[in-house]
């Protein structure tokens, strides 16, 4: 295994990407509307109705949650309740969202996409052997997501601390359990998904294959990741803890499972049954 | 085996000598060649699914020479290629290259090997700077030694002065050309190319054609694909004919030629209405008379005996257009090659010679 390869290969994938305006222009707007735009559009307008109907209704919806939850949710008025509640809670989900759409694009088109613009030639006959193609390939893919998602991210705890902090007592975002959350739990997710999605990428005859086939995977893997993304940051930081634990177990395994999937010859596309 | 000899009696344009018939009727293989075989296939069989790729494949490439697969679209030329690197795997027989079996050895053979597909394989977006960095890197080329060897290989190609455009406004002859300096760029021991001119201009291809040559001339062995026949004949070392997944001949194209046509030739242009070629079968030295369309083919012992020819011809009667004395072509050779394996049906024919 030389990870100088492994690197060079994620290196250029990169280097692609960014010169590829029609990759990371719609990738900027997913990642805009998910971090800035829908939560300052919520957030400032709860802020700003006051203590009407609606926000009552809301606030005392949180009594609903689990009475630990409750006691960590900060503000003295309904709409500083609830604004708190929405910014810490609501948007969870969002962080598992945005990196596995945005990954799984990208993972979708890697190999197969080498092999429909020739250059999987070039790949097979190098001396890369196909671990550090498929680790290179994974790398390639993980970061745009995870590095969208962190910048979006940094948007995102901006935003509610500028609109929500002054009405539960200052700065409150990111808390303990959305740190553990994006740097613990979404890493493990991300993994499981493109270790699934680039096997998937090494053995489909077209990348528009791919695309349809890793919505296929992605979407309850969304579901799961989006469950259990709620469940560690209502749940204690032990839950949390183990939830990203089991997750990078997982996607551990099958990344070793996919790294043995690419063969060098399904690169040249014309391996049996390609 | 007999068709062989039958074959050679309606060949209208170019003969079948029986020297052609006894190599196939011996299945005579001779692996006479003075140099080791930097790449060496044996009985190699491939197949996508239901359909064979290569067949029962023997071949050898002399180190330090120029090898050329001669083949028409689908002879197995680019499989051949791909399994000398390993990059495919085989389904029965074996391989050798630079002395190593590519299945076991893969990752030490493509560090010496320089491949150039039929298809540049070039990444689009990235700079021709990117490009060449890109395969640096993976040959573990880094620092000073990566930008001399991309400088180097880069001028020798003549695409320095692009290397900063993205790849994708290239023209086919820079593509070509990067790929070659991309090939070069970390010294390997073995280049396979894979149809380098195809697409480029004759300008461009010629120069690709003495780049290619001069790379063994710093001793360095070429595998190179074609099906250009012309391209060939100047650069081949050592050529090896495929049909349909099997090499059908093999050797140095002077040898192949004299084994093939082991007496000489003369084309005669002929302009008179009554044919005197009758008279020319009793001239000694004449093997073999055949009538073509301008006048006659005939083969003789040795070309001294032209102005025999030509005597008796002008003594018939006959007005002489022009009279050739000539070598066969590798294009001939090729095609009487082909000619020759279809009419023994799937019988092989399966010839290595060299002087």
């Amino acid at each position: 295994m030389n990870w100088q390869r492994t690197i060079t290969i994620a290196r250029t994938d990169l280097r692609q990407l960014v010169l590829a305006k029609d990759f990371w222009l719609p990738m900027t707007i997913l990642g805009s509307i998910f971090f800035v735009i829908v939560p300052t559009i919520l957030l400032l307008g709860i802020s700003s109705l006051g203590d009407v109907g609606a926000v009552q209704q809301m606030s005392e919806t949180l009594s609903l949650l689990p009475e630990r939850v409750q006691e960590q949710i900060r503000g003295d008025t309904p709409q500083g309740r609830t604004s708190y509640a929405l910014a810490v809670y609501l948007f969870a989900p969002m962080a598992v969202v945005v990196p596995l759409t945005i990954s799984t694009a990208v993972g979708a088109a890697t190999l197969v996409g080498e092999r429909e613009r020739g250059t999987g030639e070039f790949l097979a006959h190098s001396p890369a052997s196909t671990r550090e193609i498929y680790l290179g390939k994974l790398l390639a893919s993980l970061a745009p997501g995870y590095v969208t998602t962190m910048v979006g991210f940094g948007a995102y705890s901006l935003i509610v601390n500028l609109i929500v902090g002054p009405q539960v007592g200052g700065w409150f975002f990111p808390t303990a359990q959305w740190w553990l959350l994006m740097l613990w739990v979404l890493p493990g997710f991300l993994l499981i998904g493109l270790s699934l999605v680039l096997r998937m990428s090494g053995k489909v005859r077209s990348t528009a294959a791919a695309q349809q086939a890793s919505g296929l995977i992605t979407l309850p893997l969304i579901a799961i990741a989006y469950a259990q993304a709620s469940g560690a940051l209502y749940g204690s930081a032990k839950t949390t803890i183990l939830i990203g634990a089991a997750t990078w177990a997982i996607g551990l395994y099958s990344t070793a499972r996919g790294m043995g999937s690419v063969k060098r010859q399904r690169l040249l596309g014309v391996a049996d049954g390609i | 085996m007999g068709g062989a000899r039958q074959g050679t009696h309606h060949q209208p344009e170019l003969l079948v000598p029986p020297a052609a018939a006894s190599f196939a009727d011996d299945h005579l293989v001779t692996s006479n060649l003075s140099l080791p075989a930097a790449v060496s296939l044996r009985a190699v069989g491939k197949s996508f699914g239901d359909t064979p790729a290569l067949r029962d494949l023997d071949l050898n490439a002399p180190a330090g020479k120029i090898t050329v697969l001669l083949g028409p679209n689908g002879a197995g030329k680019t499989t051949a290629v791909r399994v000398m690197t390993g990059a495919m795997s085989l389904d029965q027989g074996s391989v050798r290259t630079l002395g190593h079996d590519p299945e076991r050895h893969g990752e030490s053979i493509r560090s010496a090997c320089g491949v150039v597909s039929a298809k540049p394989a070039l990444y689009d977006r990235l700079s021709g700077t990117d490009n060449l960095e890109y395969s640096a890197r993976l040959h573990g080329l880094t620092g000073s030694a990566m930008s001399t060897s991309i400088a180097m290989a880069a001028g020798r190609f003549g695409i320095d002065h692009a290397l900063h455009s993205q790849v994708g406004g290239y023209s086919t002859g820079m593509k070509t050309r990067l790929a070659l300096a991309r090939s070069v760029l970390h010294d390997p021991r073995l280049l396979l190319f894979d149809e380098p001119t195809s697409g480029l201009d004759p300008e461009s291809a010629q120069a690709v054609l003495a780049l290619i040559r001069e790379m063994t001339d710093e001793g360095r062995t070429v595998v190179m694909c074609t099906h250009h026949l012309v391209e060939a004949e100047g650069l081949a070392d050592h050529v090896v004919v495929l049909d349909d997944g099997t090499d059908l001949v093999a050797g140095d194209p002077a040898s192949l030629v004299r084994e093939y046509w082991p007496d000489d030739l003369v084309d005669l242009s002929i302009v008179s209405t009554p044919s005197p070629l009758a008279d020319l079968s009793f001239i000694s030295g004449v093997r073999n008379v055949h009538p073509t369309a301008e006048g006659a083919q005939v083969v003789v012992d040795d070309h001294s005996v032209i102005p025999d020819i030509v005597e008796a011809l002008v003594k018939a009667g006959a007005r002489i257009g022009r009279v050739t004395p000539r070598e066969p072509t590798l294009e001939e050779l090729y095609f009487a090659v082909r000619r020759t394996a279809r009419d023994l049906g799937e019988g092989r024919m399966s010839v290595e010679v060299s002087r």
